[in-house]
């Protein structure tokens, strides 16, 4: 939030050089909006595209000749119905949302107390284990999805959402970690030195004081973990098999794709579908998102 | 009767303050917090990681615990004209689908770091892409470069008349090739741009302010005063940029499954094509362990190559 007020000052005082050498509004709109405008159109034109399509009848979705393909002269809930009622959508979408509130909330457990030891209980080593789990970060899932899909079935686990919410906090640990460790900084070391004190025990700091402070952070954790897991493709690819145990990603590629004539209505329907809860999810904390990605990057 | 009343409160209160005591003792408390995190990431992460190692010096299949063969599986990889063309397609891909985020991505940042109504409307709107699962927006490119329904080969020829003939782009491997780098693009600007834009707002617009009263051009004003300043940032940026868009799966996957005629496949998703569809998990692995020298040859370049301005600067380490 801080940022968003902060913002308009900052670009005001770089805004009055500028008016000196950008004097003329006309090219000031061929300098910034025109491709402006472009970026915002070609960023966007694929979710249009997707919205547009999943509400297009049949006839109109493969006839451009008769029907502008821009917009539709008959709106159609009929790839919906087909999703939600005669395929396991519903389902798919029941389990994605367990898996990323599953793994959101063990990572951010994990993360929290490992960024808590790490900035605040210094010990010797800790930047150490700190670099560690940074170093963690780095390691992409497309090298790790062949190994682990043999340690999921020796854990018994393989074809279970279980197995994925286990999973997960291998990319989501290090992130959040690292966030963290950024929000603990911040906050001022002398409250905890006030609480110890008055004798107040660790855990008492920690419950009361870092955690209630270190609050957006743990939104921004949340929320990233959150978009990540839903989003999330190699891993639930490789460890789930059975039709009902995918997510809404893995599904719509393997479960609706099918035969020589893809359904695009329904397609771009499921696409869109599963595209709407993260959509709305990040609207609803945008500025948290932003922060914790520019603060990740700036840490 | 005394005795007792004053005893039992006294016995209560030292029966949870062993516990507490326990829980404030440092190194105990250390253990315990780090434990989850690092229980975690050893077990799923660090293992695998070496079992994977391990796998690609067997001939394991899936079902069946393999021997250690030694290098084997990486002569054949040497000799395979699939593996050599998924390397050449990973660095292909990653080399123009980088430059082209950062030259997109720099670009909208700079737009985006002007003053203008609906700011940060817009900068939300922006982040849209990278939100999304990949695989959904993957799906709408999909549809955007079918053969014959695709909407760009409706604006070409229909609409403005450029072409005569829609536009293959998935049917041969150039054109497939390089609609799987733009989808790549597409995806990435927004991460790009929302990064550095946070870089350029750190940059004290006195220095501007200086460089103007000099008489620096708009060109000399961003050669030499935003570029330097944005090293740092860059380099990180750089790094993960360049390792995510290496190990790419899901784009790829989606889009093509590595067709046609195996031509657009990564070095991924051949290791999933041959690990896990085909079941030869130790060569699936050794595919995939061969990514890692490309990636740490591209990290230390991307980091130590941008971030090495910085320290030659003098500027302090923050």
């Amino acid at each position: 939030m801080t940022d968003t007020v902060a913002q308009p000052a900052v670009a005001d005082a770089k805004a009055a050089p500028d008016t000196m050498a950008w004097d003329s509004g006309l090219r000031r709109l061929m300098m910034i909006y025109l491709p402006l405008g472009c970026f915002v159109l070609i960023l966007l034109f694929p979710f249009y595209w997707m919205a547009i399509t999943s509400f297009k009848p049949n006839a109109e979705l493969l006839n451009y000749k008769q029907h502008n393909p821009f917009w539709i002269s008959s709106p159609t809930l009929a790839h919906i119905k087909h999703l939600l009622f005669d395929t396991a959508y519903p389902r798919w979408l029941w389990t994605t949302m367990w898996v990323a509130i599953g793994s959101t909330t063990l990572s951010l457990i994990a993360s929290t107390l490992a960024a808590y030891a790490i900035e605040r209980l210094r010990f010797r080593g800790s930047p150490y284990v700190g670099l560690g789990i940074y170093l963690a970060y780095l390691v992409p899932p497309s090298i790790l999805f062949i190994p682990l899909a043999t340690v999921v079935v020796q854990f018994g686990l393989f074809d279970s959402p279980l197995a994925l919410i286990l999973v997960y906090p291998t990319f989501l640990v290090p992130f959040c970690t690292w966030l963290l460790i950024g929000y603990f900084k911040s906050i001022p070391y002398e409250l905890e030195e006030c609480a110890l004190v008055d004798g107040a025990t660790r855990l008492q700091i920690l419950r009361r004081i870092t955690l209630p402070l270190a609050v957006p952070g743990l939104i921004s954790a949340g929320i990233f973990s959150f978009t990540l897991s839903w989003n999330e493709f190699i891993y639930a690819l490789a460890f789930i098999q059975s039709g009902a145990n995918k997510t809404v990603p893995v599904a719509i590629l393997t479960e609706l794709v099918t035969g020589d004539v893809y359904q695009w209505g329904a397609l771009m329907a499921g696409s869109l579908l599963g595209s709407l809860p993260v959509a709305v999810f990040y609207s609803l904390f945008v500025d948290y998102y932003v922060s914790s990605l520019t603060g990740a990057v700036k840490e | 009767m005394s005795v007792t009343t004053l005893s039992s409160p006294a016995l209560a209160q030292r029966q949870p303050s062993w516990l507490v005591r326990l829980f404030d003792y440092k190194p105990f408390l250390i253990v315990m917090c780090l434990a989850p995190a690092i229980g975690l990431l050893t077990v799923f992460l660090t293992y695998p990681l070496g079992l994977g190692i391990w796998l690609a010096f067997t001939d394991t299949t899936i079902g069946r615990k393999g021997v250690y063969v030694g290098l084997e599986n990486f002569q054949y990889l040497l000799t395979d004209p699939l593996w050599w063309n998924a390397v050449f397609y990973s660095v292909v891909y990653t080399g123009i689908a980088t430059f082209g985020k950062f030259a997109l991505g720099f670009w909208l940042a700079l737009l985006l770091n002007n003053h203008f109504p609906f700011k940060s409307l817009l900068r939300a709107i922006i982040l849209l892409p990278w939100i999304v699962p990949t695989v959904l927006s993957a799906l709408a490119f999909w549809w955007i470069y079918d053969p014959q329904f695709s909407i760009i080969s409706y604006l070409l020829v229909d609409v403005l008349h450029w072409r005569s003939s829609n536009i293959d782009f998935l049917g041969s491997a150039w054109p497939a090739r390089f609609s799987l780098i733009a989808a790549n693009i597409w995806r990435g600007i927004p991460f790009v741009a929302i990064s550095l834009l946070a870089g350029l707002q750190t940059i004290s617009p006195s220095l501007y302010e200086a460089a103007m009263l000099d008489g620096a051009s708009a060109w000399q004003r961003f050669r030499y005063i935003t570029f330097p300043m944005m090293m740092p940032i860059l380099a990180i940026v750089m790094t993960f940029s360049i390792i995510f868009t290496f190990t790419d799966f899901q784009l790829v996957y989606a889009i093509t499954r590595g067709g046609p005629v195996n031509s657009t496949h990564l070095l991924a998703t051949l290791a999933f094509q041959r690990g896990i569809a085909g079941g030869e998990l130790g060569e699936g692995a050794a595919i995939a362990v061969s990514m890692i020298p490309f990636l740490v040859f591209a990290t230390l370049f991307s980091y130590f190559g941008l971030a090495r301005r910085k320290w030659q600067q003098g500027e302090s380490n923050d």
